[in-house]
């Protein structure tokens, strides 16, 4: 580590680990030179658009083309009849499943694909979806995933009706996708039915969408004559998306070339592959042209990727001081038309079993039904690792229900019961191993920093005066950075990550990952990792990721796992080629390597100032100058598999003052402490951590996807859906600890989704608790205005003098 | 259906181009002039990430014909930066980690540059209602405000 | 989302538009800021063969004092009365009512006029126009006539505008002493239409309120006057008992539509509160004047 003003003067110059260093991305944003899919125009290349159906449960009696191909500028439309000979029509799903590539005789969700049509201009391919005649017989829609198991429930998929199994094991009825159980659930009952106290809470976490401001689209290129596939894709995951094109279409993978570039936000919206890429390909592959195909808003609200939809029982039994005994929870997940969850295989309910949050609890039994409904295929999504967003909820509010039916303060509930800062690594009742926390300090800093015991004053008076003020406090623990390839897999790829870097004779440096930046900076925060490694500036260090002919292969970015994973793959890969310096540098310094103390950016001979040389002079003499018997150059590879996941941890504490005339929320004050580890580049953990507060704040207030009884999803623009703006945004109030992960590289821990993971509770928190005097204990999502005021007027609030 | 050509000054440059009386300014923009830098986000003109200058007001293009803009005189981001030298907003925006992903970027550039000349030395709140049209998945806004407001800064004469 | 084929006409007049509206009686469409059409266009709900523009129609622009009133052309946009000297000093509250109209961009495109002939019960407008009793000046090929804008409002997307006319300009009277506004809207977020709106326009005469007007928005087919609670409150010295019962009457008068910003009951009840406030920020000023 760096001491003496000289030492610091040169790190300081390297830009690494620690500094705020602008980032190399924007200078092209800012200008209007990003490249993203939309932008990507080939020579020859025409157009795709999709006819949706506007039933939620349909059979299709018939197609018609004719009045479609008769229109000039159409190539061709596809449907599933056209891709049947190819056996494209049905797509295997991440979660075992199969997926609909364009409706076979019956439709599942309104706007699902049915037809996809082709022409030399959008405009054309936008009249000829008007033109393609699509019969259909109305079926009734399965909308409620409670009536779902009914015996008289309508039987949705017909293609895998007589399966006893779906991919996740065995079911029970034709709508039933997976049961999955973990944790004890004998020990649970008991703890449970001898609790002193015993609280026990529904809760719904709405379905909602992550709407990222680019919207999803592909741009597929078949070279007939090279017989190579070149697809630009909105893709968080192009590695993945390479594998299951080979598999589908039978291209070998070597002839395949995934680009991902600039992509628009992502939020796990662009995890899947859907419908939409593959008949772009199949379009492209049958024309010999290059196809464009980019959905509009309404299809990317209404067709991609989703989250949540959990709904959810928890149960927690507690002696009267608080301690909690046990856990118990039961959800049921609606998974919509098709289980094409994306994320690792054989975690039907992704990492939910992180219930047990940041607590001490003995014991703990989870259980979670799977089923089928008329709705949107896809799942999980939404700036968060596999579904800890909808563990954290459960288990903060359960905490809450806790504390109001003790009268505990809820601050005193979290700290007698918070998994103790000496108890690292801490096994969890439901078998996680956190790595490392330090509960009680965050919560502790949190606490005073905003005054808590004035707030609980204020709120008092307020209260008497029939104000409504709440506080929302939240002691979240994460679980990102999937995954050890023991637990973790994507269709049988193990979750590792990988870095390539390739540093040049005068010092530049190449470097290239598995995974694939949305806006998070991997050119900037990459960089400053092998910056501070190899004691090369950051400046000239080069980031590439997302072209899968020059990549390593990478599981890619989602689940907060590029720094957990990736970053550690940078890291080693990076010490890898410092090691070789060393060789490099004890031979040219005529020392043994034992010898040599790492300084900076320099190899330095102990205990004989001056005997030293910079890693520039290294990277020269690796391509002229090496030991006997070493290989010239000075590259490295890793592929990391991580030993475990990362635990990110933190303490939100949230301030709101309700209008209890109109039932609007004013957030007064937000509170948000994260502690991520060793810090890669604190402004942009900062920007991250905006953003995913703002994301929370969106899904908490008002973001929902309501379906009809007819299963119409309602509210599928920027109308109804909820983005907030400039005016309704909160100001942000940033802190952070830092407790490192004592196994990663760096000690570092994922961080973008712990904003949006721990934020949203907060929300509900201070809402409720904002009633709580009058013996309120839950409200759920979404906190509009409207719901709000359902409560107040439930009360009696709203009642004029 | 005939095609027609329009004329305007497309970042102080004048362009012809054909047209149907359908297409929208935004697509002509990125599909026929290759100004890639205007984005479409929502389509029904609430994300702004089309924002463009159009005869020195802040609209939406994907809720402008392009043959409205026919006479006219519109900048899009690429025309901000003048010989070379940044504008003090995309400066601002770089400073202050006003961007992350980069997609509503152009749009948030081309409205605060107008709204800066509306109201040169803006509060916060001014900030957040004057750039209320448009929207930011990523940031939560609070570093774009920053951004605007230190640009203004910059931007006052001495 | 693309909208439909259609041929584009530019009129440079008034009466070259109406021409064009007659010429095309059953697909042509008048387009102005187009933020409503142009979208209704691109989901193929419209497909207008013949789009006539009116947004540059030079005699369709600017805002004039013509004695006591103000004359208001039908495309001035909300940026222009926004930023119009005379609007804020002579009619502040359609400048209030302005501003909380969509966002920056798109008040630089939508129109006075657009707003008031596309009948939309969200729209915000046709309240305003309502409580400040309102002419709606109208041309077709038969002339110009005036419309009361009482009379003006017929059901969603219904007005008496006819087929083949053109609304040219908005008269509203310039505020006089002992008058005061007051204008709320509830909102979901920036930009949306109100869950529900209240314009209230009232002259005080002492402490007597002798004359009022109550408009309503997007809390029932289309805006309209709550009379019930405007007779109340006529004649009388308004105090906060008042208030309340007028608020009553408000919500008894609203027959809104379930949706995504609420139920029946509770778009009522914030018609009803709006109102109150409408009501209290309109006294204030009327004492203040």
């Amino acid at each position: 580590m760096a001491t003496t003003a000289e030492e610091l003067d040169r790190q300081a110059l390297l830009e690494g680990i620690g500094c705020s260093r602008k980032r190399k991305e924007d200078p092209r944003f800012i200008q209007g030179k990003g490249n993203y899919v939309d932008d990507v125009k080939l020579p020859g290349m025409v157009y795709a658009d999709m006819v949706r159906s506007p039933y939620a449960h349909a059979r299709i009696k018939s197609i018609n083309k004719e009045k479609a191909l008769a229109l000039p500028g159409v190539l061709a439309v596809l449907t599933a009849e056209d891709l049947k000979p190819l056996k494209l029509h049905w797509m295997p799903t991440l979660a075992g499943d199969v997926q609909a590539v364009l409706a076979d005789e019956k439709v599942h969700f309104q706007y699902q694909e049915v037809a996809v049509v082709v022409a030399t201009d959008r405009y054309i391919a936008a009249d000829a979806t008007e033109l393609v005649e699509v019969e259909y017989e109305a079926l009734p829609a399965l909308v409620d995933p409670h009536k779902a198991l009914d015996a008289d429930a309508p039987i949705l998929r017909e293609d895998v009706k007589e399966k006893d199994n779906v991919g996740q094991g065995p079911r029970k009825h034709p709508n039933h996708i997976f049961s999955w159980e973990v944790g004890d659930r004998d020990t649970t009952q008991s703890a449970l039915d001898t609790a002193e106290v015993v609280v026990k809470q529904d809760m719904l976490y709405p379905r909602v969408h992550p709407s990222p401001l680019e919207t999803c689209g592909c741009v597929a290129s078949f070279d007939k004559v090279k017989g190579q596939l070149t697809v630009y894709i909105t893709s968080q995951a192009p590695h993945i998306v390479r594998t299951v094109v080979s598999i589908l279409s039978g291209v070998a993978e070597s002839k395949i070339r995934i680009i991902s570039p600039d992509i628009g936000g992502g939020f796990g919206n662009k995890v899947g592959v859907y419908p939409g890429y593959v008949t772009a390909i199949v379009a492209s592959i049958v024309l010999g042209t290059p196809v464009k195909w980019i959905e509009d808003r309404i299809e990317n609200i209404s067709t991609t990727a989703w989250a949540r939809d959990y709904h959810m029982t928890g149960e927690l039994a507690a002696d009267i001081s608080g301690r909690i005994k046990g856990l118990r929870v039961n959800v049921l997940a609606d998974h919509g038309a098709f289980n094409s969850h994306a994320q690792p295989t054989k975690w039907p309910a992704g990492l939910f079993s992180i219930c047990t949050g940041s607590y001490d609890i003995p014991t703990a039994h989870v259980k979670v039904d799977g089923v089928y409904t008329n709705k949107s295929p896809g799942g999980v999504a939404y700036r968060c690792s596999f579904r800890v967003t909808e563990a954290v909820y459960l288990i903060e509010r359960m905490m809450d229900i806790l504390a109001q039916k003790l009268n505990i303060d809820k601050a005193e509930i979290r700290r007698r019961n918070f998994i103790k800062a000496d108890a690292f690594p801490y096994k969890t009742a439901l078998g996680w191993e956190v790595d490392s926390g330090n509960y009680q300090a965050a919560l502790a800093k949190v606490l005073d920093a905003v005054h808590y015991d004035d707030l609980r004053k204020e709120q008092a008076e307020k209260r008497s005066r029939g104000e409504l003020m709440g506080i929302g406090l939240v002691t979240f623990t994460e679980i990102v950075g999937a995954g050890p390839s023991k637990a973790c897999d994507v269709l049988g790829v193990g979750m590792f990550e990988s870095a390539e870097i390739r540093v040049h004779p005068t010092g530049s440096v190449i470097a290239r990952m598995g995974t694939i930046s949305t806006g998070q900076a991997h050119q900037t925060t990459y960089a400053q990792i092998i910056a501070t490694e190899l004691g090369l500036p950051s400046e000239d260090i080069q980031i590439e990721e997302g072209d899968t002919d020059t990549a390593p292969y990478g599981l890619g970015t989602y689940g907060s796992r590029s720094t957990p994973v990736g970053g550690a793959a940078t890291a080693v890969a990076a010490r890898k080629i410092r090691a070789k310096a060393q060789k490099i540098a004890a031979h040219l310094l005529e020392v043994s390597e034992a010898d040599l103390d790492w300084d900076v950016d320099r190899f330095k001979v102990k205990g004989v100032p001056g005997q030293e040389k910079t890693m520039k002079e290294i990277a020269w003499a690796a391509y002229n100058n090496v030991p006997d018997g070493m290989e010239m150059g000075l590259e490295a590879v890793d592929y990391y598999d991580p030993p475990n996941f990362t635990y990110p941890f933190g303490a939100y504490l949230c301030v709101v003052d309700i209008d209890k005339l109109t039932g609007e929320t004013k957030v007064r004050r937000f509170y948000a402490l994260d502690d991520c580890g060793t810090r890669i580049n604190p402004m942009i953990i900062e920007g991250q951590i905006h953003g995913g507060l703002t994301e929370g704040f969106a899904v908490a207030m008002g973001q929902e996807m309501p379906y009809d009884a007819e299963g119409n999803l309602l509210g599928n623009t920027f109308m109804d859906y909820f983005i907030p703006t400039f005016v309704e945004t909160p100001h942000w109030e940033t802190d952070y600890t830092v407790t490192p992960s004592p196994h990663h590289p760096l000690g570092a821990k994922g961080v973008a989704e712990s904003p949006h993971v721990g934020s949203i509770p907060c929300f509900t928190s201070a809402i409720v608790d904002a009633f709580a005097h009058l013996g309120v204990t839950h409200m759920d999502m979404p906190h509009s205005a409207y719901r709000v005021w359902q409560k107040i007027h439930e009360l009696g609030l709203d009642k004029q003098a | 259906m005939a095609k027609k050509l329009i004329a305007f000054k497309l970042n102080n440059q004048p362009v012809e181009v054909l047209i149907e009386a359908r297409e929208l300014l935004v697509h002509v923009l990125r599909e026929q002039l290759a100004q890639t830098g205007t984005h479409i986000g929502c389509e029904t003109s609430h994300c702004g990430a089309c924002t463009v200058d159009f005869n020195g007001e802040s609209v939406k293009s994907c809720t402008v014909l392009a043959i409205q803009a026919n006479g006219g005189e519109v900048l899009t981001v690429e025309g901000l930066a003048q010989n070379g030298t940044l504008h003090p907003l995309q400066e601002a925006f770089m400073q202050d980690h006003g961007l992350q992903c980069g997609f509503c970027t152009p749009g948030m550039l081309m409205r605060s540059f107008r709204f800066l000349q509306e109201n040169p030395d803006p509060t916060e709140e001014e900030i957040r209602s004057g750039m209320a049209g448009n929207l930011c998945r990523c940031t939560g806004y609070q570093n774009i405000v920053k951004a605007v407001k230190s640009a203004a800064a910059k931007m006052q004469p001495a | 989302m693309i909208p439909g084929e259609f041929e584009y006409h530019a009129p440079a007049t008034v009466d070259d538009a109406i021409q064009l509206l007659a010429q095309h009686p059953d697909d042509g469409k008048i387009i102005a800021g187009g933020h409503s059409l142009l979208p209704m266009m691109k989901l193929r709900f419209a497909e207008p063969a013949h789009l006539i523009n009116i947004f540059e129609i030079p005699e369709l622009k600017g805002i004039t004092e013509e004695g006591s009133m103000l004359r208001i052309g039908a495309m001035t946009t909300e940026s222009e009365l926004i930023r119009s000297a005379l609007i804020n000093q002579k009619c502040p509250l359609i400048v209030e009512a302005a501003k909380m109209i969509a966002d920056p961009q798109v008040r630089n495109r939508g129109t006075i006029g657009g707003d008031i002939a596309h009948g939309d019960p969200g729209n915000d407008h046709p309240a305003v126009m309502l409580a400040l009793d309102a002419d709606i000046v109208v041309k077709g090929p038969q002339g110009e006539r005036t419309i009361a804008a009482k009379d003006f409002f017929l059901g969603t997307y219904v007005t008496a505008l006819e087929p083949n006319e053109i609304i040219t300009a908005i008269r509203v009277p310039a505020s006089t002493p002992g008058t005061g506004y007051g204008f709320n809207k509830l909102k979901r977020k920036t930009g949306d239409f109100a869950t529900a709106g209240a314009t209230v326009v009232l002259h005080l005469k002492g402490n007597t309120c002798d004359e009022i007007r109550i408009a309503l928005t997007n809390v029932g087919p289309t805006a309209f006057r709550a009379e019930a609670p405007e007779a109340l409150l006529q004649g009388r010295e308004i105090d906060d008992a008042l208030i309340e019962q007028a608020a009553i009457k408000v919500m008894e008068s609203c027959a809104p539509a379930e949706d995504l910003r609420g139920d029946a009951e509770y778009k009522c009840h914030m018609a009803a509160e709006m109102a109150r406030r409408s009501i209290r920020d309109a006294l204030a000023r009327a004492k203040g004047n």
